[in-house]
């Protein structure tokens, strides 16, 4: 799905191969400062290496529609950003952004009771929320989106290990029905060990080495 | 009753008591502030006075290049004006968008309410063409100027969110909407809210020197009503130049934040 050819960013980033398959998930772990994010970030494109190639589907990111492709492909930061409004706005604002039509109150508060938000109501400010309400919300938002290609980074690094697996099996379900592709980023062996397919480790901006799960 | 009073030079000269008396207050409060005021007396002086020539010199030419040549001239200043103003830095795009918006704003404004609704003739008659241009630019340059900063600031406090919104695959016009909406609307304001209060709190500087000048305060309130839709329309068409083009010179052709 990706391929990744001599890239550079800066000083932060210099991977010589990496190819990440359809359908599998690759998890990235590696220490703080190591580039994981940033990769993701080049993944969705929203900053430009510097050298070599990033294709995605056997294109050339440079010469795709960024936009589109951010609606294909799309990245849940680590502490993802609550637009001002209520939670209904915040949960549908990435359907509004692709033109999608928006989707109905039942199938959100739905939505919302999977990942252990039923206590929330659509009409109350979704700003006042806690750091791992808002990390949830934000992953009903980007899952409504119903992406190619989903850019994980510490999804779960503000939930406690309970709310966690009931994260990670929201994020499996999602997976498996679709045949959907999952990079994610994690300082967590055990999330890597238990999610990836593939599981790379980076380092200062390399990739280190590269696992293959059986 | 009409005839025009003339200051003269004696009398004139008799109003810069004021000046001698601000100076000795300054003095005995010893706040050291007198050679500022010293300069501005003489600036403000000495540019009047070069202002006054100049003007008289151009009325009785009455040329369309020289018509032509004072507004470019004007329009230079404003635009320098702007770039001074603003403290944050302003990238290279945004720079070209505020003359584009400065110069294509103003020019439709001023030649639609110099020639069709005041219709004067010629076309580029100094005496009403050069100060009605002057108010349409000086207007629009603080709409600019407010709109600017304020769109350069937005941007920088709300990076977060525009960024947010770019990962979701938003486009930059879509990423950019409440920051642009806040810009026009902030930077218009000023100038609506000055229209509030005209003919109540103040006689705007225009219509008091129509009527000190012996005409009647009807016909220099046609021309003070003109004069504010004409501004508002010029700031309303330089902001809108300056919105619609301005937040684009903070992306790249990726669609990506510029750094």
């Amino acid at each position: 799905m990706f391929k990744l050819n001599n890239v550079r960013y800066k000083n932060i980033i210099s991977i010589k191969e990496l190819s990440i398959e359809k359908g599998q998930t690759t998890c990235i772990v590696g220490e703080s400062g190591s580039g994981k994010t940033t990769l993701l970030k080049l993944l969705n494109h929203m900053i430009d290496y510097s050298e070599g190639t990033i294709s995605y589907r056997e294109t050339d990111l440079k010469s795709l529609n960024a936009v589109l492709h951010r609606r294909e492909v799309i990245l849940l930061p680590q502490a993802p950003v609550i637009f001002p409004g209520t939670v209904r706005d915040n949960l549908l604002i990435g359907l509004a952004f692709a033109g999608k039509e928006p989707v109905e109150d039942e199938r959100l508060l739905e939505e919302l009771k999977k990942v252990g938000l039923s206590h929330k109501t659509l009409v109350e400010d979704a700003e006042p929320l806690s750091g791992g309400e808002k990390q949830r919300l934000a992953l009903v938002r980007v899952l409504l989106m119903e992406p190619e290609v989903l850019l994980l980074d510490e999804p779960t690094s503000a939930l406690d290990d309970e709310r966690a697996e009931e994260i990670t099996a929201y994020i499996n379900d999602y997976l498996t029905t679709g045949g959907k592709t999952l990079v994610l980023v994690t300082h967590s062996k055990h999330l890597a060990g238990m999610m990836g397919r593939k599981i790379v480790t980076m380092s200062n901006g390399s990739i280190t080495s590269i696992a293959e799960v059986a | 009753m009409n005839e025009i009073i003339e200051i003269g030079p004696l009398r004139l000269l008799s109003g810069y008591l004021f000046i001698l008396i601000l100076l000795a207050l300054v003095k005995n409060l010893e706040i050291k502030k007198e050679k500022e005021i010293i300069i501005a007396t003489a600036r403000m002086t000495l540019q009047l006075l070069a202002m006054g020539y100049i003007l008289v010199y151009i009325f009785d030419q009455s040329r369309f290049y020289i018509t032509l040549l004072v507004y470019a001239v004007m329009i230079f200043f404003a635009i320098r004006n702007i770039f001074g103003r603003i403290k944050a830095p302003i990238n290279k795009k945004l720079r070209h968008v505020i003359i584009l918006s400065m110069t294509m704003g103003t020019v439709i404004t001023a030649f639609y309410f110099l020639l069709l609704v005041i219709n004067i003739q010629p076309w580029y008659e100094p005496r009403y063409f050069i100060p009605i241009a002057g108010m349409i630019i000086g207007n629009s340059m603080t709409g600019i100027s407010l709109g600017v900063e304020r769109l350069i600031g937005e941007m920088k406090a709300k990076k977060n969110l525009v960024e947010g919104a770019l990962m979701l695959g938003a486009t930059p016009r879509d990423a950019t909407l409440n920051i642009v909406r806040d810009v026009f609307t902030s930077a218009v304001m000023p100038t609506i809210n000055s229209m509030v209060g005209m003919g109540i709190i103040f006689l705007p500087g225009m219509m008091t020197g129509q009527i000190l000048a012996g005409l009647s305060p009807l016909i220099a309130i046609e021309y003070q009503i003109a004069i504010m839709l004409a501004i508002l329309g010029s700031v309303s068409i330089t902001l809108f130049m300056l919105i619609r083009f301005g937040y684009l010179t903070f992306f790249n052709k990726w669609s990506q934040l510029e750094e």
